[in-house]
């Protein structure tokens, strides 16, 4: 890997001026940003303020003009692609569902589970009991135990959500990019996805994209507001939606 | 461990599948030998090769589904590994015939007498031993299909563009083997040949013999299938054919996922073709035409694709009724009744046989449960798009 001589920053996540411009169309314009480890850090932003891309650029799906991005201090990820980035310790839960539907929770949860994935060793895999112990209390954790044998194209949208973020707590990852994970659910969905991110948060770094105001005010954590690719405000949700500015992105001028 | 890996994953369908071929495979070759013509029991010899060539085509049926009904990947071009192993085959058994060819030349097939060459290409060295031949049969198609693999999978190319490109790749073999100083007897092919392993490939024995041994075949790829999809990397395969992207970001080298499982899939095929060629007596260009790798496809699709029962049944069933069709008034339209077979599989039965038995078999025992465990099982695995956004 290309880790750097010295480590250049204590933050978990370092962005520092970076541009991605796709056709002309500056998707992310000069975009700074750190994370500490531990912290959990909710981004909010209109549509098009560039925050999935943010995502695409950390976790090497899109590769960024200019600009650094550093994890843990050392690695510089715009070098790597998304398989050494995930082995690297930083998994992601996409915007849309995206869990294996023809297959059942529990093997998604296999799936997922961060052991050696060359072919060899994948292909001559024994199930032990120890893997079988932890997708349980992954299972308990995003209370699916009850689902472990059933597809997973049969569950209703929230528990989706919830076996992708199980999936995560299965690659065990030091960062965690979650891009909208109460999109669809009920209140009381809402309101136990934000009781299970703060668990998570208790070991974990965790990065949060999302538009309901509600969640993230119970999340009760600092907020970065993003317009057209870079930082617009930064703080506890009360200074930022007290902002002007972001009244202003955000109502329209 | 080993043992554990092959067998695990026998379940009934696979059982009645193994306990069929077996069955087949020692039944027929001894109602075809021990039987007198006069018996209507007796299985005549052209019958028992014509299922011969079925099985061959099952077993590259197998090859096809291992790859597209589990990892996604349309392959219009696995006619090509077929006929590799094919000619494989057909290079030996051209270098047994010695001085009995035309020409009576003792190392020099005909065609190359014919072409005036004085000496035997290096590429044709080696193919007198048996051993080494049955070394080509596997590696030749293999290393083809991992260099393609390494080229196409690496630079991200999926869905019809490597549909494409695989059918230019047999495309191309095919215009090369026409070409009589490529050395494979051009527009002719391999044929005449006289023995395998010293027996005669025309006596009755010898039929009989190449029949089980596909047979046998059959069953070998079908384990080896089995094993591959019910392990862990099974999993992973049908986890790249539904989100290749989500796979990538577990930390799996989707690469390397689809290097090796068509690497496995061209040597299978390759396989095939050689058990082919002995029986039908020759091997030519027409092999490689993009059309019979299209026909495997369409044989897969009616069997049922992700099942590897539905593939081999689906290559037999398709050409029997080819044969039936072909060989009467009907001939002229066969094609059209392929066509027509093809689009109505897709608009009936997109499942296939095999898949839509499943299903039926799995909605009755799930009857008055609200767990609908049946559905969505195989649905449009090899057309879906990307789910990333």
């Amino acid at each position: 890997m290309n880790a750097l001589d010295t480590r250049k920053t204590s933050a978990m996540l370092y962005l520092d001026g970076v541009h991605v411009s796709f056709d002309g169309f500056h998707a992310i314009n000069n975009l700074s940003m750190t994370i500490a480890p531990g912290e959990m850090r909710a981004i909010i932003g209109p549509n098009g303020a560039g925050k999935t891309t943010m995502m695409d650029i950390i976790t090497g799906k899109t590769k960024p003009d200019s600009g650094d991005v550093l994890f843990d201090g050392v690695t510089d990820l715009t070098r790597l692609d998304e398989t050494q980035i995930a082995e690297l310790g930083i998994g992601r839960k996409f915007q849309k569902p995206t869990v294996f539907e023809s297959q059942t929770v529990e093997d998604n949860l296999l799936l997922a589970l961060n052991v050696d994935h060359r072919v060899r060793t994948t292909l001559f895999w024994q199930d032990s009991k120890a893997d079988t112990e932890r997708i349980g209390k992954i299972l308990e954790t995003i209370r699916l135990t009850n689902a472990r044998h059933r597809l997973a194209g049969n569950l209703s949208h929230g528990q989706k959500q919830w076996l992708e973020i199980g999936m995560l707590l299965a690659q065990d990852p030091k960062l965690l990019l979650v891009d909208e994970p109460v999109a669809g659910m009920t209140d009381v969905e809402t309101h136990q996805t934000a009781e299970l991110l703060k668990t998570i948060n208790r070991d974990k770094t965790v990065v949060v994209v999302e538009h309901d105001m509600t969640f993230i005010r119970e999340l009760g954590v600092r907020v970065t507001c993003l317009h057209e690719g870079s930082v617009l405000a930064e703080g506890t949700i009360d200074q930022v939606s007290a902002n002007e500015r972001v009244i202003e992105v955000y109502l329209g001028r | 461990m080993t043992s554990h890996f092959l067998t695990r994953s026998l379940d009934r369908s696979a059982t009645v599948f193994l306990t069929i071929v077996a069955a087949v495979g020692v039944l027929l070759p001894l109602l075809n030998l021990l039987l007198p013509d006069t018996s209507i029991l007796h299985v005549p010899t052209y019958l028992m090769t014509l299922f011969g060539k079925y099985v061959c085509y099952a077993v590259l049926a197998l090859s096809i589904d291992l790859i597209w009904g589990y990892c996604g990947i349309l392959s219009l071009g696995h006619g090509a590994f077929f006929a590799l192993g094919g000619y494989a085959m057909g290079m030996y058994l051209m270098r047994q015939i010695g001085p009995r060819g035309v020409y009576a030349d003792p190392v020099l097939p005909d065609f190359m007498v014919f072409l005036n060459w004085k000496s035997l290409p290096w590429y044709w060295q080696g193919f007198d031993m048996f051993w080494f031949a049955a070394l080509m049969v596997v590696l030749v198609p293999g290393v083809l299909a991992f260099c393609f693999g390494w080229l196409a999978f690496r630079s991200r190319v999926t869905g019809v563009y490597l549909s494409i490109i695989t059918q230019a790749m047999t495309y191309a073999l095919l215009l090369g083997f026409f070409r009589n100083d490529f050395g494979f007897g051009g527009n002719n092919g391999l044929t005449d040949f006289k023995d395998i392993l010293g027996f005669n490939v025309q006596a009755e024995g010898t039929r009989a013999a190449l029949f089980t041994l596909s047979c046998l075949a059959l069953a070998v790829s079908f384990l080896i299938c089995r094993a591959v999809v019910g392990s862990k990397l099974g999993k992973v395969l049908i986890a790249i054919r539904d989100a290749e992207s989500r796979t990538r970001f577990l930390g799996y080298r989707v690469e390397s996922y689809k290097l090796f499982v068509f690497t496995l899939s061209a040597c299978i095929a390759g396989v095939a073709g050689a058990l082919y060629v002995p029986q039908v007596g020759i091997i030519n260009p027409s092999e490689f035409a993009p059309g019979n790798s299209i026909e495997a496809v369409i044989w897969v699709a009616v069997g049922g694709r992700g099942t590897l029962v539905g593939a081999a049944l689906g290559a037999v069933v398709v050409n029997y009724a080819k044969t039936l069709f072909t060989s009467g008034m009907l001939a002229p339209y066969w094609l059209f009744m392929l066509g027509a077979l093809f689009v109505l599989v897709t608009l009936l039965l997109p499942k296939g046989i095999v898949g839509t038995w499943n299903a039926w078999r799995d909605a009755r025992q799930v009857t008055g449960l609200t767990d609908d465990t049946h559905s969505a099982t195989f649905e449009d695995g090899a057309v879906k798009p990307h789910m990333a956004e």
